[in-house]
């Protein structure tokens, strides 16, 4: 058959099948045993046109509600942010998308270099020394920090504060199973990390303590109150954070966090129902050598030009196999890419003020949300997430928004069952006053 | 390619500039400090570049011509099936309904993003002729991983506690030991006969009563189909093992073979590789698992199901190894996957196979003469040569995929497998011309002949490229893993 795809034609088989000295395609396959060979055709839809399938699938695209029809207030780890048009060019680029991963380095300089652009701008958000070159989401990231603190420690017990994403923490969780480690949650008292609950669980086996910063309840979680008492049981701090945050808020790496994950969603990466997204991962000098994935260096060529290479890789899968660090092999290049665009373009004061209007914008619609009469359930500094409770199931209320072209907020009883009816609330940039004020009179009206 | 050194991003910076516009601030701004303790207010400013618009467009795209990509040349970059991406895929990822919708929006609101999985995770069952597909995993290890862990609870459940090891090929991927290490299991290899092909006695030798899986690719990664596959599922079987696949070579089979007839339990694919996601430069990739109907019950949650006309997600699996990762997976690489199956329909993807199977062979028998065949018998969807016959010259396979640089390709996979001497690995997919194939195999045979006659031209390359070899064991030594402003 030809195909748009496929260039062989009848002569090139030929002519092919004559060097190869067979008298048809099917004798390459006759190593197969008659046993499992698959006879006929798998029954599968038929092929569709360019045209048709596109119709078809615009058609299922348009059955979702999207952020772009529809005023999203869902954050929950995964948010609607400005990104800026500039980078969709960038990516489109198919130098990159066509690209493997960088093992020939002479003709890989473009995402050599874009990489370690990335590296180097987690570093400067994060206040860390080192930056690989991404993990698959903020999730697997936290799994991979939890098992390089035991692998570094030797110890065997991982605490995880009860703020830290469900998801998130069930990742580590299935992740633990495998390394027989033993995951603690510490318990939160009025939306952040119980101090005095933590002090008490900490033991010898310990090997890492893991705090969200912001936290899942958008709360700013007093990182200085933790770092002593984990440093004191010679535990790894580890701090998992949103690093748009990080352009307003004081780095985790100035409160002597040892290992600092997350997910660069937030920057230029759209919220793709999930995926995907970009876990970053960002350590002291002193763990540089235990990172998982990829790392880019600078070095030189025998002319003495400046390049990049991939280096470390005696950490790696493909060189130490069942002793490497981790079984990372693809990870997220191209969405590397597209933070590192959006990084770029927000720059130094872009990253700021789009960190400050998240704040101010959820401030304004905490403050509007009480004139209406609402409780914001355990008030504090936080940056564009906050709680209110509602008479209803957060379910019933968001069904009944989304009618009105609102997607709301996030239902905290599906992880958190004492949390029932009660729910998160994301503000971003993006949401203008009249949208949140619409919102606020929406859901006070479902409210009586 | 131009010659010149490309400027880092923040050596192009220069204060006052900026490259964004950001949405109007139309609340009332109160001051940061009332809002949060000061002490949680960053005092200095992360060095970020000041640059317009021009400036970035201008960085990247020089950067971008620093780079190979297929779209650039032929990259028969063996093992990872580097086909042509479809430029409709990319297009249909981005329909809004696709790329801006929230994974914990309500099903009702998602119905045809779960449709669009249901429908894949369908297609897949039928092509790997599994029982059930998990879209979860993110990429092909972490689908391995994932498929371990599935074996491990179905053991763990059937009280079969002892089963610690899982048995690797010699010539496996590096991933396939390393998954079975995070999955807690201890790595057995076992070794490939004098035909390339897993040696039975010693399969038998190295399995037990502690054996919880035996890993393998099959095609496996010399490109020899393993004849002796049922054999061998009987063997691992027998044993109360389970079998897995791992399908980066599954290109090579599509209507040929599917896994689950083979006798497989696990399988896991690549998304990326056999159903054209991009690369992405070293990802984005999707590693959905299939298994047989006994592993089901393991399977990460949430599963999607159809119940009447409505798409769910279920969580009330109480035998599940839990999450794998956030969410339901890289979507927006199985949309992209999705859109090229349905592109192709059953005769299309035998066509896949068939083609890229026939150009395999056609590149083997035409450099057969050039460089040593290992193996002499028909490959699948790769094969591999040795540089031995170079090397006695003074020319390193290393040397030879230098030296293809000159000539505007990507080299194939190098000094893998493991088990042959100075490898080259060449995969060559069916999306290739034979005017594409025919001109490589032209520059390898020029380099052979080079080799012979003028070796220095090849030990020296490449010539021709933005930079020359790079000094990787400086990297290593002092590492630079971040721009610092020079003092």
């Amino acid at each position: 058959m030809q195909h748009r795809y496929l260039p062989m034609t009848e002569n090139d088989k030929q002519a092919m099948l004559e060097a190869i000295g067979v008298s048809s395609v099917d004798e390459l396959f006759s190593d197969i045993p008659e046993k499992v060979r698959f006879k006929g055709e798998y029954n599968i839809k038929p092929a569709k046109s360019e045209t048709s399938l596109m119709k078809e699938l615009a058609k299922l695209a348009g059955r979702n509600a999207d952020l772009k029809t529809n005023a999203s207030f869902l954050g929950a780890g995964v948010y609607d942010h400005y990104i800026p048009v500039i980078v969709d060019h960038v990516l489109s680029r198919s130098e990159f998308y066509t690209a493997y991963t960088p093992y020939q380095p002479e003709i890989s300089q473009g995402e050599l270099q874009a990489i370690f652009e990335f590296q180097t701008m987690i570093c400067e958000l994060t206040g860390m020394d080192v930056a690989n070159s991404s993990m698959y989401d903020g999730g697997t990231a936290l799994a991979e920090a939890a098992m390089l603190s035991a692998g570094h420690t030797k110890r065997s017990t991982i605490i995880v504060s009860n703020a830290v994403h469900p998801e998130a923490r069930d990742v580590l969780k299935t992740y633990a199973k495998g390394q027989h480690l033993r995951v603690v949650e510490a318990p939160v008292k009025d939306g952040i990390t119980d101090a005095e609950a933590l002090k008490n669980l900490m033991n010898d086996d310990v090997a890492a303590v893991i705090i969200q910063y912001p936290n899942f309840f958008g709360r700013i979680e007093p990182l200085k109150d933790f770092e002593e008492m984990i440093h004191q049981y010679k535990a790894l701090f580890v701090a998992s954070s949103n690093p748009l945050s990080l352009g307003i808020l004081t780095p985790p790496g100035k409160f002597g966090a040892d290992i600092v994950v997350g997910d660069a969603q937030p920057f230029g990466i759209p919220t793709a129902f999930g995926g995907p997204h970009c876990g970053y991962f960002a350590v002291t000098n002193k763990l540089m050598r235990k990172v998982p994935g990829r790392l880019v260096g600078q070095t030189k060529d025998e002319q003495g030009r400046r390049g990049f290479v991939l280096t470390l890789q005696a950490r790696e899968q493909h060189i130490r196999r069942d002793k490497a660090t981790s079984n990372i092999c693809s990870n997220q290049a191209l969405n590397a890419l597209a933070a590192s665009v959006a990084m770029t373009a927000l720059g130094k004061s872009g990253v700021r003020e789009m960190a400050a209007a998240n704040i101010q914008k959820a401030h304004y619609s905490k403050s509007a949300f009480k004139q209406a009469g609402f409780e914001i359930v355990n008030e504090g500094p936080s940056f564009n997430e906050f709680i209110i409770k509602l008479k209803k199931p957060v379910k019933e209320v968001n069904r009944k928004l989304l009618e009105k072209g609102i997607i709301g907020g996030y239902d905290l009883g599906r992880d958190y069952p004492e949390l029932y009816n009660h729910m998160l609330i994301a503000v971003t940039e993006q949401r203008t006053k009249e949208e949140i004020d619409t919102f606020v009179k929406e859901v006070g009206d479902l409210h009586e | 390619m131009n010659n010149q050194d490309q400027a880092l991003i923040f050596e192009l910076s220069t204060p006052g500039r900026i490259g964004y516009s950001l949405p109007e601030m139309d609340v009332p701004e109160l001051d940061l400090t009332s809002l949060l303790p000061e002490e949680y207010l960053r005092d200095e400013e992360p060095s970020l570049p000041e640059v317009s618009e021009l400036d970035i467009m201008r960085h990247y795209t020089a950067l971008s011509r620093r780079n190979h990509g297929v779209d650039s040349g032929f990259y028969p970059l063996g093992s990872c099936t580097m086909k042509y991406n479809p430029k409709m895929n990319e297009n249909v990822a981005r329909y809004n309904g696709f790329v801006h919708i929230h994974p914990l929006q309500d099903e009702s609101s998602v119905q045809g993003a779960l449709e669009l999985l249901y429908d894949l995770q369908q297609h897949l069952k039928e092509i790997t002729g599994m029982d059930e597909v998990t879209l979860q995993p993110a990429a092909g290890a972490h689908g391995e991983w994932t498929g371990l862990m599935l074996i491990r609870a179905f053991h763990e459940a059937n009280g079969d506690i002892n089963r610690t090891k899982v048995i690797v090929p010699d010539s496996a991927h590096g991933t396939n030991p390393a998954s079975a290490t995070i999955a807690g299991f201890e790595t057995i290899t076992v070794k490939s006969d004098e035909k390339g092909l897993v040696d039975l006695e010693d399969l038998r030798r190295v399995i037990g009563e502690d054996t919880a899986a035996l890993m393998l690719t099959n095609p496996n990664t010399l490109g020899l189909f393993e004849e002796n596959i049922l054999e061998m599922a009987e063997i691992v079987h027998n044993a109360g093992g389970k079998l897995y696949y791992d399908g980066a070579n599954l290109n090579a089979v599509l209507s040929k073979a599917r896994p689950g007839d083979m006798g497989f339990d696990v399988v896991h694919l690549n998304l990326h590789k056999t159903f054209t996601g991009p690369h992405g430069g070293g990802g984005p990739g999707s590693g959905p698992v299939g298994v047989k109907v006994d592993l089901i019950p393991f399977l990460p949650k949430p599963v999607i199901e159809k119940q009447g006309s409505e798409y769910v997600l279920d969580y009330n699996r109480p035998q599940s190894i839990g999450r794998v990762k956030p969410y339901y997976g890289n979507f927006g690489i199985n949309v992209r996957a999705y859109t090229y199956i349905r592109s192709m329909g059953p005769d299309g993807l035998k066509a896949v196979t068939e083609n890229a199977v026939l150009n395999a062979n056609y590149m083997m028998r035409r450099l057969a003469e050039y460089y040593d065949l290992p193996f002499d018998k028909h490959c699948k969807h790769e094969f591999v040569l040795s540089g031995r016959r170079q090397k006695k010259l003074g020319v390193r396979t290393l040397d030879i995929a230098k030296r293809l640089l000159d000539f505007g390709y990507h080299p194939p996979t190098i000094y893998f497998p493991l088990n042959v001497e100075e490898c080259i690995m060449i995969e060559p997919t069916e999306t290739e011309s034979k005017e594409t194939l025919d001109a490589f195999i032209e520059a390898m045979i020029q380099i052979a002949k080079e080799a012979e006659e003028n070796p220095e031209i090849v030990q020296e390359a490449p010539h021709t490229t933005v930079v020359s070899r790079l000094d990787e064991t400086t990297a290593a030594r002092k590492p630079i893993l971040k721009y610092q402003k020079a003092e």
